[in-house]
């Protein structure tokens, strides 16, 4: 026992959630003792690289591999067709809707391809040089199909087929009417009885997750088993998925998400390569590798956003809002992948968001288009929900000559109201959106910028000053798994934790939730500190290797502390309540006289009679005087089902400088008090704000994903995808208020998408706040110079980024393009 | 084939390289040097950043043979072993990481930086370390970072630090890796 008798002790230890623990997770990050799937070197690995389609639709006639197949170093050359036996389809866990039309997904095209960058053969060789040079000698033969590209056109009268064997380009047609459903008046009524009624048509334009690590998989077999380690976010779903697709039972089957560099959405897949992956080591029996490049990545992993939004607000004169109606096309690209048809589905519920309407209805149809297929991205659904209401109040205030402010204040949810349920059904449980935008606006120093505003508007300052806000909230910690089930998703959304006492009374937490960047060892550490009263340095949180944490549903939608950590909260009380009967024993008590604080069971009334839980485990090892007929073992393990969503909340207010001469628009100062319920670790929460702020202030400034005429993606490095420097964002001035989420017992909200998901609005709302005494209505994201420029002097949103002709084509320009810049050829806004 | 000469995070290496091959791959796959890691194909993002001869270079830029006789320093022999550099250590103290994956190359990129302008305001970090590339952070923590290892270097004689002065818990945290 000496060991942890020596053990120092404190008599009240210092409670760890709230506390700005520097993060556990940094030391082997700084010091480049990483192990990102890439590094991995296995005894006879092999290597592979992918033969891309360089067209965006065309029947295969015929591919030739014979001159790679004799190149030096390549092992094999595999087509659609030597797998299409085994290679099943792509997953697709989210048939919104029971028609929802499902085209297939192979991993290696076999007769057609769907999108530039599409695979369609697989060079297997013994180095990744060797396998790229072999690229360039498979000789496939294309014949030309029409390219849909378009969304409107695609739905419009007699348009030409993405997949010729579907009857239209509509994948499914989504409703929810408040009206049908109960939770509000009838639409068309409210609409028809309404005074004012706004009406606009918004742009949510594709964007690319561009994580930093691009994917990387290791396939390793070991007789019929195999190990994949995997740049994933979602290693148990992987799991499962590969089993029902590939037919190699799942007990067979072991993923390992190692570091993982970034995620946000985009490697919450199952991809094709991690298919193709499995099926070559399973066919040569060696172990394979496959990494991307930079292109690849951002040509081939999926895409975000993507929607043409229709919306029309109702109200009456006093400003009070009646009805909101939303007609969205989402553009699903190709293929259906793992959730694309749920991701415009999870903002059927946001639109409406802090605001109290009458009536309320949601349409939706899934799109196919010839373009990469789209899925999650940092809020998935609802930065596009968000986008919509805030752009529309905006829109709804100038209409009525109401500040933008008065107009949200007079609609939204007061305080004292919560819980409340709002038209679109979902019942937000708690929150302040009056005191967060009071801090908001001190934090910009709101005064003093609109008398800025005042006097640069009066003297014709060729910079014209705005403020934009964005009163937002969202749903996070996905998910009930009933209110998924009754959404028609695959699975469901609870989360599982383990609790490890080991012998010398250090402690091991398995968590089911799979983290890539958001430091779920810090944090998951401080909750079982709290909650056990051992030392932070004392646990380790093992993760994110399915023989290690078998039960797990990973990391997505702002859910891993809301929902995994509410398990691993909930396994520790187990371990306390099993670890209370040991104590009960040993100190010769009952379990209703033992107070357990700082790590110490003691009897009350007794001083000096206590014994700690370190103690207690190593008793529990040794088993040798233990209650009769308790087993030898206080671990516990626990899974949390919410029952709820919950709410986070807050104001975002950008003030924004816009140079009408040049069409340059500047951040001038962005502040932002989020509610995320209970902080467990601030330093963490404010990194996740800053990060979501990047994210969605670069889609309302920099990020497109641009195809051209012919279906190729013109914005397939880094110099085309402007994913913003440090000297392109501002400095963020960020505060929070807290009112704990009632839904599970840690109190928190979610914080991964905030930033992300509140910000976009605000930046825009704030050019045009700087521009509308000029005459501009509305300008697309993002807001390029040229764009900007546009609005301002030809009038209209600025327009569209290089559709026509194109000059984009490969760097080519064609007869129709050369030498003229319109609206549709231009390339605007690059660095 | 091409003979190099090359020292290393202060090990000497003789190989054999293709002419073709990039210096971060020849560290990566010769060397072992995994610490720096390659983010895009196009020397947009940074995170391949070491240093050649005291100066910071994206080593997907360079050619290994142009490397041959020169002098090589990554992210793993930035600082000796059980200790940090001042840049290592206020990237963890500011929370100047997430993933993790860019920070190699920002911290190299902040160095030089560093060497060049020791009192570097928040826009001239924001413009020195343009060349990088983060998705995580929003940077603001990375620049909060860069002027506080900024601070320390300008009061510190030695420049490094005991990995015991900062907070960390160094474990292997994945089972099934080594």
């Amino acid at each position: 026992m000496t060991a942890v008798e020596d053990r120092p002790t404190t008599e009240a230890p210092e409670r760890e959630v709230g506390k700005a623990r520097r993060r556990k997770e940094d030391a082997r990050l700084i010091t480049g003792r990483t192990t990102w799937t890439d590094n991995m070197v296995l005894p006879g690995m092999l290597h592979l690289a992918v033969v891309r389609s360089p067209v965006a639709h065309a029947k295969i006639s015929s591919i030739d591999t014979s001159v790679a197949q004799e190149a030096p170093g390549v092992v094999a050359v595999l087509t659609g067709r030597d797998v299409a036996d085994e290679q099943g389809s792509i997953p697709c866990a989210w048939p919104v809707t029971p028609d929802m039309v499902n085209p297939g997904h192979p991993s290696i095209a076999v007769d057609e391809v769907n999108h530039v960058g599409e695979a369609v053969a697989v060079i297997v060789a013994r180095s990744k040089a060797a396998a790229q040079d072999a690229v360039e000698l498979v000789d496939v033969d294309y014949d030309l199909l029409p390219a849909v590209l378009d969304m409107e056109e695609a739905t419009g009268q007699d348009p030409d087929l993405c997949h010729d064997h579907l009857e239209s380009n509509r994948s499914f047609h989504f409703v929810f009417d408040g009206g049908e459903a109960g939770t509000g008046a009838d639409t068309d009524q409210v609409f028809a009885d309404a005074e004012v009624v706004v009406s606009r048509r918004f742009v949510q334009q594709r964007l690319i997750p561009a994580f930093m690590e691009p994917r990387s998989v290791v396939v390793q077999p070991q007789g019929d088993n195999y190990t994949m380690w995997s740049s994933t976010q979602v290693p148990h779903i992987l799991r499962i998925m590969l089993a029902m697709v590939t037919g190699v039972p799942e007990h067979k089957l072991r993923v390992v998400a190692p570091d993982v560099g970034g995620g946000f959405g985009g490697k919450l897949q199952v991809t094709p390569e991690e298919v193709i992956s499995l099926l070559v080591a399973r066919r040569l029996g060696k172990p394979v590798k496959w990494t991307e490049t930079r292109s690849e990545s951002l040509m081939t992993a999926h895409h975000g956003r993507d929607q043409i939004q229709y919306i029309d607000i109702a109200s009456d004169r006093e400003g009070n809002v009646k009805g909101l109606r939303c007609r969205i096309l989402a553009d699903m690209g190709a293929y259906l992948r793992l959730v694309s048809p749920g991701v415009p589905v999870l903002g059927a519920f946001m639109f409406n968001g802090i605001y109290k309407f009458d009536a309320y209805r949601f349409e939706c149809d899934g799109v196919f288009t010839n373009k990469t297929p789209t899925d999650a991205y940092r809020g998935a659904g609802r930065p596009e929900a968000t986008f919509a209401i805030e752009r529309i109040m905006d829109e709804l205030a100038v209409e009525l000559g109401m500040d933008p402010l008065e107009l949200r204040r007079k609609n939204w949810i007061k305080a004292e109201e919560f819980p409340f349920t709002t038209v679109a059904g979902m019942t937000y449980d708690s929150g302040d959106y009056e005191t967060a935008t009071q801090q908001a606006l001190e934090l910009l120093g709101y005064d003093e910028l609109r008398a800025e505003q005042q006097r640069r508007r009066e003297s014709n300052d060729p910079v014209q000053l705005g403020i934009g806000f964005s009163t937002f909230t969202e749903m996070c910690g996905l998910a009930p798994s009933r209110v998924l089930g009754s959404l028609s998703y695959g699975a469901g959304g609870w989360e599982h934790a383990a609790i490890r006492m080991l012998p010398t009374g250090k402690v091991e937490v398995v968590t089911g939730s799979t983290p890539h960047g958001q430091g779920h060892e810090t944090a998951w550490s401080q909750l079982v500190a709290d909650r056990l009263g051992v030392p932070f340095e004392d646990v380790e949180v093992l993760h994110g290797d399915t023989s290690v944490a078998p039960r797990g549903l990973d990391t997505y939608g702002s859910r891993s502390l809301v929902v995994g950590g509410a398990a691993v909260v909930n396994a520790a009380e187990k371990v306390v309540a099993k670890a209370r009967r040991v104590a009960a024993h040993l100190l010769e008590a009952s379990e209703d006289d033992l107070d357990y604080t700082g790590g110490k069971f003691s009897v009350r009334g007794t001083p000096g009679s206590e014994v700690s839980i370190q103690e207690i485990a190593l008793a529990t090892f040794a088993a040798h005087n233990f209650p009769e007929g308790v087993e030898p073992s206080i671990d516990a393990d626990a899974t949390f089902d919410p029952e709820n969503f919950s709410f986070p909340h807050g104001t975002h207010v950008c003030a924004m400088e816009v140079d009408t001469e040049t069409g340059m628009v500047k951040i001038r100062k962005y502040a932002c008090v989020d509610d995320v319920g209970t902080i467990v670790n601030p330093l963490i929460v404010e990194g996740q704000v800053h990060g979501g702020l990047a994210q969605g202030i670069a889609q309302a400034l920099f990020e497109e994903a641009v195809y051209d005429a012919d279906g190729n993606l013109t914005t397939g490095t880094f110099v085309d995808y402007l994913v913003p420097s440090a000297a392109d964002l501002p400095h963020f001035d960020t505060g929070n208020t807290v009112h704990e989420a009632p839904g599970n017992p840690i109190g928190a909200k979610g914080v991964g998408e905030a930033g992300c998901i509140a910000s976009t609005p605000a930046v825009v709302n704030a050019a045009l706040d700087a521009v509308r005494h000029l005459g501009v209505r509305d300008i697309r994201m993002p807001l390029t110079p040229e764009r900007v420029w546009r609005a301002l002097h030809d009038g209209g949103d600025g327009g569209d980024r290089a559709t026509a002709g194109t000059n984009a084509y490969g760097g080519a320009q064609t007869e129709t393009t050369a030498g003229v810049s319109t609206p549709q050829s231009a390339l605007g806004g690059d660095r | 084939m091409t003979q190099i000469n090359v020292r290393v995070d202060g090990v000497t290496y003789t190989d054999d390289v293709e002419p073709r091959t990039l210096l971060v791959h020849y560290l990566r796959e010769q060397l072992g040097k995994v610490g720096t890691v390659i983010g895009c194909d196009t020397s947009n993002c940074g995170a391949c950043t070491v240093h050649l001869d005291g100066s910071a270079v994206k080593s997907c830029t360079v050619l290994a043979v142009q490397a041959d006789g020169g002098e090589v320093t990554t992210i793993e022999g930035l600082a000796p072993q059980g200790s940090l550099h001042p840049v290592q250590k206020a990237f963890h103290e500011m929370h100047g990481l997430q993933c993790g994956y860019c920070t190699p190359g920002m911290i190299m990129a902040s160095v030089d930086l560093l060497k060049e302008n020791p009192d570097p305001s928040d826009t001239e970090v924001r413009e020195g370390i343009e060349g990088n590339l983060c998705r995580c952070t929003g940077y603001q923590n990375i620049v909060r970072a860069v002027q506080q290892a900024a601070g320390e270097m300008r009061g510190a004689t030695n420049g490094h630090v005991s990995a015991a002065d900062v907070d960390i818990a160094a474990a292997p945290h994945v089972v099934g890796q080594s």
